[in-house]
């Protein structure tokens, strides 16, 4: 079909001999590589005015049935030898339509940034890379099969002006050629086929070629591949990349036997692939690789200071056909990539894909900035689609903003850096945490809240009022108890008093310590009074209340007692009397208050457990 | 603090020992939920084997249509060509939760994806059973006794197996639920209050929508409640604990689809019913009792008796017929298994063919509730002193639990719960006494003047613990035994309560013996701690699906499972049906996504049989079988060269047993060689030639010229071999699992069919058998 098509431009080429312009392409020099799957061809062209204008424009002419293939196409000034790669110096490139051409081209013009004047010649490399062009012939192939691929071409410069000499080199991957069209003066060299040169062709002359020959070069595709770029001004940028992958070549078909494949990779399944290397920018750090049904375990890392290599295998060697689908993801060190000029911030990443072996059909970058940014523009080095999204993720009230760039045909050629402008107010950063913090205060706060509250929906209810005097009554009781307690202590004092007697004689201290310990003793029976009336009064104290009583009455036995006793023993110290007497004499005394005293703490307990 | 008074210091001892078991609760969760991550740490996150991945789908499907399409999700994707409706066969609980969970989460912008959200449900529901067995136990012993149990039950490996990130399936949330209705059931028990008897039947409710094992309860409290009747302890709160659960029990257990009628008409049921009716007789006497005289009451019994006997002998008949009327007497196959631990084997295979169906070896109970083992009589004994309401359940829980678990594997989750409850009553209980018994005597008296502290002076005591008071007068616990126990002597009337506890105080066991026994149960507790580690890492941590050797050469990882179900998910149409054994029906549909056979739900058993009759077969017959179902790949996973065991030849004999249960042609005996299952060169020819051999082996013996199988150590019978009707599309890197597509019936060429005609009869027998085509 291509080659009919081609016939035919071929056929109109000759009939539509006119002369656009001037200018004549005095040598032409066309080297086309096809050892990957894209197909680069670099045009050296030296370009010279014969007319008397001055000529800013060199027009290029391609094959309709090629464009919708080129991928990327950039001229530059032919700088010796070495492959025409993207320099800062490169003339602009834009789609033309001059007219007076003939149909099924089209045409871009390379605008010269100084114009030829009459006579001047100028060269520069034109370079144009195709993707989807190789075809796979036969198109089904088995496992032990080698690929073969068709490229077509035109051993003729296609261009719109006379052509003096030209010649052209095609680049194989591998010497084992099927076949190629030959035709005067083309040779063959080793892996490389040459045609040419020829001299003084008019314009539009055409004559196609067709090379068939052998690549077993990975022809992996991705239909899709999103990248979702997220920046955070805590440090981080991380890329996510999804990729729809794709086997491109010559389909598999029949028997796919692991036992062939493992014993002999190299002949039983040569077309296949089986892993791709993704160049990540430096200091990436947590790679992860996985698909939708977990970790892929297959992959390898390793790094320097200038870059970090990411081998992935897929988890089945990709056959001709074969797809699988995977993810990307790692992190990135925030300073090497964000920048702030003049009060705006400026992100600048790599467009492209990191694995140099992948074409890319559909390309969506998507470029998540921190929630709060505002007047964002987005500089790209070459045309793409572009719109705004809004994503809704960790904590976020309004979503933050997401400029999408689509671009189909992407080759790795498309690796360049485009930037994203926009301005970012720093304390907008401090919103989430003081969102969490808050939410969690207010949270402490209603817990607080509740306990604290009252919730009962009836305030008059009988058993609601119960609940009221019985809190009251536990109240009161605890104070009661609290009472008794502090009572015990003076015991204590005084127990201690008598002891520091006992040792030292000092009588005077001990009737001093007994004056305060009544005093204060008195005191708090004072406080103990209208708390036991308290209790009396109440309805819901009568289950506790004997208890209650029983414990003051102790109490105050024991008190009695205690004094009794302590009356009695520095008496017997005032009268001299001997130690065995006294204990003689409080013995009894003694042995009382100890029971009392433990009645008394077990009443407090048994209290304090109702 | 310390210069407090005492009742003040009790307070706010109380207020520091809440806070303190809060704080220990806490750390019980975090250790609950952190010592299931070993699978995430070591593998990844990832679902787990079989089931968690039905579950997986389904909660997928319910978080990207809703709820309202989730129930009425009729699922073209399995049991092809039958479906299966999956809102009305499906426990929808676990599913629920977790989409809850991700609702929840997602509206407050957290984006987290449905398979975190599904991981780690299980690990989150650990935490909260660990909680729940603390309410429980603390109902039954005191908070002691739940912290301990907590702790135990954070990390028993027997829950661990069935609960770690990543296992996404019922028992993962239906566990806590279990515990969490015992624990409303006995707390209703406890207090009597309709709010917790509500709260309960809701509880029940959760447990019946998370799992079929939500029958143990609706047996089991009836138990305890007839058991409560039968020693004479009804009371009003038994009946306000039980009456409310059955009648709203029943009602939202019916409201769940796969349960709906069932709630009310099987015989796993009708015990809650009966007890129903004598729980409301017993009432009913009660309440007779005190309204009437003595006499009265004694006329009133004789005559209720000969009546209700009557009616009780009609209802019976009644019942009786029913479920005699009924093929499998109203109970369902599992459940009958439970009750006749040989009934599965001797009549459903498909049930037996399950090794957690088995009954556990004694080993298994080690490895899965270590020492609780041998704490849980210990435990029980400590339930009788005293018996009450709560512990005579707890009692009850345990007698049958370890009854179920010795019928089934399985169900040694349910008798984790209880053996951890036992165990921590149990632990808590011995390290009181002991630690009683050493701060009795610490202060520094002599053991003897304490213990026999009556003759001593009076007045030592005191002033001993005078010193105590004064110097920390909050540290009350100090003081208390010695108190207590002086005053058991010399006042011997006392309240009975408080007298019981004062004899136990006295109960006191030498110093050096209680040491040496604190330092043997800390002892066991760390052997229990280090197992429990080494089983959630080591022994129950893998995914199943995920495979890891260590060799000498490091770490070698057995990825093939993903392998071919990426790529049958990528590589062939979307409506491609793959038949396998149904193992791996679940993980097809949800990683593949591609129409199964059948899978892990056997509702079908002659669906099944089928795929088990075309594994069993010669291979023309399977072709035909697989194509008459649309089959168009087979996936059969083999393990002979890795050595990988549970593969599909060591199943095989299951689909033999389970495909002649249905389809008579298929005998046991033919693939049989002097009763014993071999595939080596004795093997018999129906063996060598049956569908399931022929693409485990196809050019196996290729790989080391002598086809060494590494599973059955031996080497394979038929070596060399073609596939007419299949041909191999994939096969993993380890071989662990092949797919083979069925070749597309051969054109019909005549004089192709003329030639072979004279070749092999059979095959133009069937040919001309067929030509039915108008175009020949």
């Amino acid at each position: 079909m291509g080659l009919r098509l081609d016939l035919f431009l071929f056929t109109i080429g000759i009939l539509w001999g006119a002369v656009v312009s001037d200018l004549v392409l005095s040598k032409v020099d066309r080297r086309i590589d096809l050892r990957s799957q894209a197909v680069r061809i670099v045009s050296t062209l030296k370009v010279e005015n014969e007319g008397s204008d001055l000529v800013s424009e060199v027009l290029l002419a391609f094959p309709d049935n090629r464009i919708k293939h080129l991928a990327y196409l950039a001229a530059s000034p032919n700088e010796g030898k070495g492959k025409a790669k993207v320099s800062s110096n490169a003339y602009p490139v834009e789609a033309a339509q001059p007219k007076d051409v003939p149909p099924g081209l089209t045409f871009y013009s390379v605008s010269l940034p100084k114009g030829l004047g009459k006579g001047d010649s100028l060269t520069f490399d034109v370079l144009a890379v195709f993707t989807h062009t190789l075809q796979p012939f036969p198109e089904k192939i088995t496992q032990a099969d080698v690929q073969l691929l068709v490229f077509q071409e035109s051993a003729h410069y296609l261009s719109p002006y006379q052509v003096k000499v030209q010649s052209l080199s095609v680049k194989l991957p591998d010497a084992r050629i099927e076949s190629y069209t030959r035709l005067e003066n083309s040779k063959i060299h080793g892996s490389e086929i040459k045609y040419g040169p020829y001299e003084n062709l008019p314009p539009f002359s055409y004559s196609p070629i067709v090379v068939h020959f052998e690549s077993n070069e990975p022809f992996a595709v991705a239909h899709k591949l999103v990248r979702e770029i997220e920046v955070s001004h805590w440090g981080n940028v991380q890329v996510t990349e999804h990729y729809d992958l794709v086997h491109g070549g010559a389909q598999s078909k029949g028997e796919f036997s692991r036992l062939d494949y493992q014993a002999r990779p190299h002949v039983r399944g040569a077309s296949a692939f089986r892993r791709l290397v993704a160049r990540l920018p430096p200091r990436a750090h947590s790679v992860y690789y996985r698909d939708e049904i977990g970790n892929i375990s297959t992959s390898h890392l390793w790094g320097d200071s200038k870059k970090t290599e990411l081998e992935i295998e897929p988890r089945y060697p990709m056959f001709g056909g074969w797809k699988t689908a995977f993810t990307i993801g790692y992190g990135l060190p925030l300073h090497d990539f964000l920048f702030e000029s003049e009060g705006k911030r400026l992100l600048n990443f790599s467009f492209g894909c990191p694995m140099n072996e992948v074409v890319i059909d559909t390309l969506i970058v998507k470029v998540v900035l921190p929630e709060g940014s505002r007047d964002i523009s987005v500089s790209a080095p070459f045309p793409v689609k572009q719109w705004q999204e809004k994503k809704i993720s960790h904590l976020d009230v309004d979503g933050r903003p997401v400029v999408v760039l689509e671009k189909t045909n992407v080759v790795p050629e498309h690796n360049q850096y485009f930037q994203v402008y926009y301005k970012f107010n720093s304390f907008a950063m401090l919103r989430e945490p003081l969102m969490l913090i808050s939410g969690f205060f207010f949270f402490f706060v209603a817990c607080i809240l509740y306990t604290h509250a009252d919730l009962s929906i009836s305030k008059s209810s009988a058993s609601y009022l119960a609940k009221m005097q019985w809190d009251e009554v536990q109240a009161a009781v605890q104070q009661v108890q609290n009472i008794v307690n502090r009572c015990l202590t003076i015991h204590d004092k005084l127990e201690a008093s008598l002891s520091d007697l006992s040792r030292t004689g000092d009588i005077q201290g001990c009737k001093a310590a007994r004056k305060a310990a009544d005093g204060s003793l008195k005191e708090l029976i004072k406080e103990l009074k209208p708390l036991l009336s308290f209790l009396q009064s109440s309805q819901q104290a009568a289950q506790i209340l004997p208890k209650v009583e029983e414990l003051v009455a102790k109490e105050k036995d024991l008190q009695e007692r205690l004094m009794a006793k302590h009356g009695a023993v520095v008496d017997c110290y005032e009268k001299k009397y001997g130690g065995r007497e006294i204990e003689n004499r409080v013995a009894q005394q003694q042995q009382k208050i100890t029971a009392l005293r433990h009645e008394v703490d077990d009443l407090l307990e048994i209290i304090d457990e109702i | 603090m310390a210069a407090s008074e005492t009742s003040n210091g009790t307070t706010l001892r109380h207020a520091f020992g809440n806070v303190f078991a809060l704080f220990i609760l806490l750390l019980i969760g975090v250790l609950a939920f952190s010592i299931r991550l070993f699978s995430v740490i070591k593998y990844e996150s990832v679902i787990h084997e079989f089931d968690p991945y039905f579950n997986y789908r389904v909660t997928q499907f319910l978080t990207k249509k809703g709820i309202y399409d989730f129930w009425n999700w009729f699922d073209d994707r399995t049991w092809y060509p039958l479906g299966r409706v999956i809102g009305g066969t499906v426990f929808p609980g676990l599913t629920l939760t977790a989409g809850t969970i991700w609702w929840i989460v997602n509206s407050l912008n957290i984006p987290l994806s449905v398979e975190t959200v599904c991981v780690f449900t299980a690990p989150i529901f650990s935490a909260f059973a660990s909680w729940a067995t603390y309410l429980l136990t603390k109902e039954v012993k005191g908070v002691g006794a739940g912290l301990t149990a907590a702790a135990l039950l954070a990390m028993v490996p027997s829950y661990i197996s069935r609960s770690v990130a990543g296992s996404y399936d019922n028992e993962a949330v239906a566990i806590f639920a279990l515990i969490f209705t015992f624990y409303l059931y006995i707390k209703t028990l406890n207090t009597g209050s309709l709010f917790y008897a509500t709260l309960n039947a809701i509880a029940y409710f959760y447990m019946v929508c998370s799992w079929g094992g939500y029958t143990f309860i609706i047996n089991l409290i009836p138990m305890h409640v007839l058991l409560c009747i039968v020693t004479g302890r009804y009371s009003s709160r038994l009946y306000i604990a039980y009456a409310p659960l059955v009648v709203l029990g029943t009602l939202l257990a019916a409201l769940v689809p796969v349960v709906g009628f069932n709630a009310v008409m099987t015989s796993e049921h009708f015990a809650s019913f009966l007890v129903f009716i004598i729980i409301h007789v017993v009432a009913l006497v009660y309440y007779i009792k005190g309204v009437l005289s003595p006499r009265m009451f004694k006329v009133a019994v004789t005559l209720v008796l000969s009546v209700g006997l009557v009616v009780c002998f009609a209802v019976i008949a009644v019942l009786v017929a029913l479920v005699a009327s009924s093929p499998t007497k109203g109970w369902s196959g599992r459940s009958l298994s439970l009750l006749d631990p040989t009934y599965a084997s001797k009549y459903i295979p498909i049930i037996a063919s399950v090794s957690e169906h088995q009954p556990p070896t004694w080993p298994s109970y080690f490895m899965d509730i270590n020492v609780l083992a041998f704490l849980v009589p210990a435990g029980i004994i400590a339930c009788f002193s005293p018996l009450s309401d709560a512990s005579s359940f707890v009692i009850l829980y345990i007698v049958t639990s370890v009854y179920f678990s010795g019928v089934m594997v399985r169900l040694m989750l349910v008798l984790a719960p209880a053996a951890c409850i036992m165990s921590g009553i149990a632990l808590s209980e011995a390290f009181e006494v002991f630690t009683r018994s050493i701060k009795f005597q610490l202060p520094g008296a002599p053991i003897d003047s304490q213990v026999d502290a009556g003759d001593k002076s009076s007045d030592n005591t005191t002033a001993q613990n005078d010193v105590a008071k004064t110097e920390k007068s909050e540290d009350t616990i100090k003081e208390r035994p010695s108190r207590k126990n002086k005053k058991k002597e010399k006042e011997p009337v006392g309240q009975p309560s408080v007298k019981s506890r004062f004899e136990k105080r006295l109960l006191v066991l030498p110093l050096e013996a209680s040491i040496l026994a604190i330092f043997l149960l800390v002892l066991l507790g760390a052997f229990y701690v280090v197992h429990s580690v080494w089983a959630a890492a080591e022994a129950y941590s893998a995914p199943s699906i995920v495979l890891t050797s260590h060799s000498h050469d490091g770490l070698h990882v057995f990825d093939d499972f993903r392998e071919a179900y990426a790529w049958l998910s990528h590589n062939t149409e979307v409506d491609d049906k793959v038949a396998s054994w149904w193992d791996y029906g679940y993980q097809t549909t949800a990683m593949a996504n591609r129409t199964v056979i059948v899978d892990n739900n056997t509702w079908n058993n002659t669906h099944i049989a089928t795929v088990g009759t075309a594994m069993s077969s010669p291979e023309k017959a399977a072709w035909e079988i697989f194509n008459s179902l649309d089959v168009k790949y087979v996936l059969v996973v083999f393990g002979g060269l890795v050595g990988y065991p549970s593969d599909d030849i060591n199943k095989f004999l299951w689909m033999v047993r389970i495909g002649g249960g249905v389809f008579p042609h298929i005998k046991e005996p033919d693939y049989l060689r002097d009763g014993q299952y071999r595939i080596d060169s004795q093997a018999t020819p129906t063996m060598l030639n049956c569908l399931m051999y022929k693409l485990s082996y196809y050019r196996f013996v290729e790989t080391d010229g002598k086809g060494f199988d590494r599973v059955r150590r031996t080497e394979i019978g038929k070596k060399y071999f073609k596939l007419n009707y299949f041909e191999e599309v994939f096969t993993t890197h380890h071989w662990m699992v092949r797919i083979y597509k069925l070749k597309p019936p051969k054109n019909r060429i005549r004089g192709k069919t003329k030639k072979s005609k004279s070749k092999t009869s059979s095959k133009t027998g069937k040919r001309s058998g067929t030509k039915k085509n108008p175009w020949h």
